[in-house]
């Protein structure tokens, strides 16, 4: 019966917030595994997450790797790598293995707390900003401004060097300086994506402006504020790095930037003090370099294609 | 839009961002531990020296009043006295700010220039061997700690292989012409530079080689092969001109990034620059003369940033137009 078929039936034309809600989940998770299929093609960016994965359980489990204890003295003084210490130990005798090995804790608080910190205000700030625009906007673009020209390195040098060291600040300071980046991706995300027509419908049925920004617009447009903050988790670990290295490390643990602090003075006694430490740091952020490149191509297929 | 009413515009938006840096600068005083007068007087000054910068600083005043007085007297160049060296913050800055540029210049454009190329090179090659080793290498580069790098090629080169000079700027003691001195400093330059150009490589590369890939994808190099232009024409003519433009931005946006990778590899050769002296009011406690390089490097950024945007909107007038 032809009549029959052209017909339109009720409950398919029905069109409830429910329902875009349950459409638009299923296509997320189909997205989702689009995007770890390409991630997983990605050999590089597979490795980089393996790597980051052994430094978190390290990282969170260190006495279970470390052989001695990392503060531990009366060892013999600058022993290069055997089998009682792999990697050596330093001036006062301490065992430079276990000192690294608690040094993956350092660098991954760092890491993890201050990209955390950024990307939380960033998204949050940005969408707002995309979302509402106006005066909000223009305050967060002048702010975008200003934290591009600050030299955040030196910012968070000048911090530190007055207000005393420790790894919290460390980490609070670099996600502070951090968050306008993602802010102005999560920003130009939400200017895409509030033309799309599931957007604008579900604010039609009546979605607040928080309910769509959290079920749909954050959700599908929350990548490259991943890509970035793999790419910042390495960067937070230089930073910290480079400011231990200039003798403003937090004095209550122990760092990989510390350690090479330390051993540049026995460098032509003993490499492996300063040699090792340096060696896992560029381990470490080359993986989550690796990580957010790997992101990046698997977000944009067309990466792949030949020029 | 013309370009004069660009430049205006760019130069009137560099002041609040100068403006930020003071105000964070003023800020950071006031709220640190400690009395600000101790802070830029240097905790062991004699209370006399003492009275004298509470009063320089108007430090007894309402806070408003106390920002005004801290403009006009940085206005008139002074940040206050360094304890360490007892002389003016801005006078032991001075003194040390040649070196550095020095040092950044050099490796700059060694970095500018090999980075590029290599990046062009590798888009060229895209999703060869050639171009994922290169890759590879680059990001090895750029995910590397730069003192560690440092500390590593001193290693190699100074104390194993003794090609170059271990640390400093200049051979001390020994009576030098006008050109030996410059081939002295020159060999003392090239391992810090090295270290700190191989560190800028890998941001290059990566720069120069994404952004001739996306230029490769126009419409307008798709017209020129499709009319018949030979491959390597387009290439040089069409792809790498328009490409290199980003690396240009990219290099105004990054001299901040640039200063504190110098820092650190002064640090490594004490070499006498800014990092070095940062190094020493660090370790001697010198707050003023942390708080004025923090301040003289904001405002170097600042000037550099403009003074890059300046040159692309002349080197490409559609950015002046936008």
């Amino acid at each position: 019966m032809i009549t029959g078929t052209l017909k339109p039936r009720e409950e398919e034309h029905f069109i409830s917030a429910e329902r875009i809600r349950k459409e638009r989940r299923k296509l997320l998770i189909e997205n989702v595994r689009d995007f770890l299929g390409r991630y997983k093609r990605n050999r590089a960016a597979v490795l980089g997450l393996a790597i980051v994965i052994v430094g978190v359980i390290v990282a969170l489990f260190p006495q279970l790797f470390a052989t001695h204890e990392p503060f531990e003295v009366g060892h013999p003084q600058l022993q290069p790598p055997s089998r009682t210490y792999f990697l050596g130990t330093d001036n006062l005798g301490r065992d430079m293995y276990s000192r690294a090995v608690w040094g993956t804790r350092a660098a991954l608080l760092v890491a993890i707390g201050s990209a955390g910190l950024s990307a939380i205000l960033g998204v949050l700030l940005g969408a707002a900003s995309g979302y509402y625009g106006g005066a909000l906007d223009d305050l967060l673009s002048r702010i975008f401004e200003v934290f591009m020209m600050i030299p955040r390195f030196f910012l968070i040098l000048v911090i530190v060097a007055l207000f005393g060291s420790s790894l919290a600040l460390v980490t609070i300071m670099i996600g502070i300086t951090w968050w306008p980046a993602n802010a102005r991706i999560m920003r130009s995300q939400v200017l895409t994506l509030k033309s799309r027509a599931y957007v604008q419908a579900s604010g039609g049925l009546g979605a607040s402006p928080w309910q769509i920004l959290a079920w749909h617009i954050i959700p599908n447009g929350i990548y490259p504020v991943i890509t970035n903050s793999a790419l910042e988790m390495g960067v937070a670990i230089l930073i910290e790095a480079g400011l231990s290295f200039l003798g403003l490390g937090d004095p209550n643990i122990v760092s990989w930037g510390q350690l090479i602090d330390a051993g540049r003075y026995y460098v032509n006694l003993a490499w492996w003090m300063t040699f090792f430490p340096g060696l896992m740091m560029l381990v470490l952020v080359l993986a989550f370099n690796l990580i957010g490149d790997g992101i990046a191509h698997a977000l944009n297929p067309r990466l792949a294609e030949r020029v | 839009m013309g370009v004069k009413t660009y430049i205006a515009r760019r130069l009137l938006e560099i002041v609040p961002i100068i403006l930020a840096a003071v105000i964070i600068n003023f800020t950071l005083l006031h709220t640190a531990p400690g009395d600000p007068a101790l802070i830029l007087a240097g905790e062991r000054a004699d209370p006399e020296y003492i009275k004298v910068v509470r009063e320089e600083f108007g430090l007894d005043k309402p806070l408003i009043e106390q920002l005004v007085i801290y403009l006009r007297n940085l206005l008139a160049g002074n940040l206050g006295y360094s304890y360490m060296y007892r002389k003016p913050v801005l006078a032991v800055m001075a003194e040390r700010i040649p070196a550095t540029l020095l040092l950044i210049i050099t490796s700059l454009s060694v970095a500018l220039v090999v980075g590029t190329l290599a990046g062009a090179f590798a888009a060229r090659m895209y999703l060869t061997r050639i171009d994922t080793g290169l890759s590879m290498v680059s990001l090895v580069l750029y995910s590397m700690p730069v003192f560690w790098l440092a500390i590593v090629l001193v290693l190699v080169f100074s104390f194993t292989l003794k090609w170059f000079p271990i640390t400093g700027m200049i051979t001390v003691g020994v009576q030098m012409g006008e050109l030996e001195r410059f081939v002295d400093i020159l060999w003392h330059l090239a391992l810090p530079s090295f270290s700190l150009a191989t560190y800028y490589f890998g941001q290059y590369f990566r720069i120069s080689r994404s952004s001739v890939v996306e230029v490769m994808r126009e419409d307008y190099v798709t017209t020129a092969r499709a009319v018949g232009f030979q491959e390597n024409k387009v290439f040089t003519k069409y792809a790498l001109r328009n490409a290199i433009l980003p690396v240009v931005t990219m290099a105004g946006l990054q001299i901040g990034y640039m200063f504190a990778g110098a820092v650190l590899t002064e640090t490594v050769y004490t070499w006498p620059g800014l990092g070095r002296l940062i190094l020493e009011a660090i370790l001697s406690r010198d707050y003023p003369l942390i708080l004025g390089s923090y301040l003289i490097i904001s405002v170097v950024v600042a000037l550099a940033t403009l003074f890059t945007d300046l040159t692309y909107a002349l080197i490409d007038p559609r950015v002046a137009y936008k």
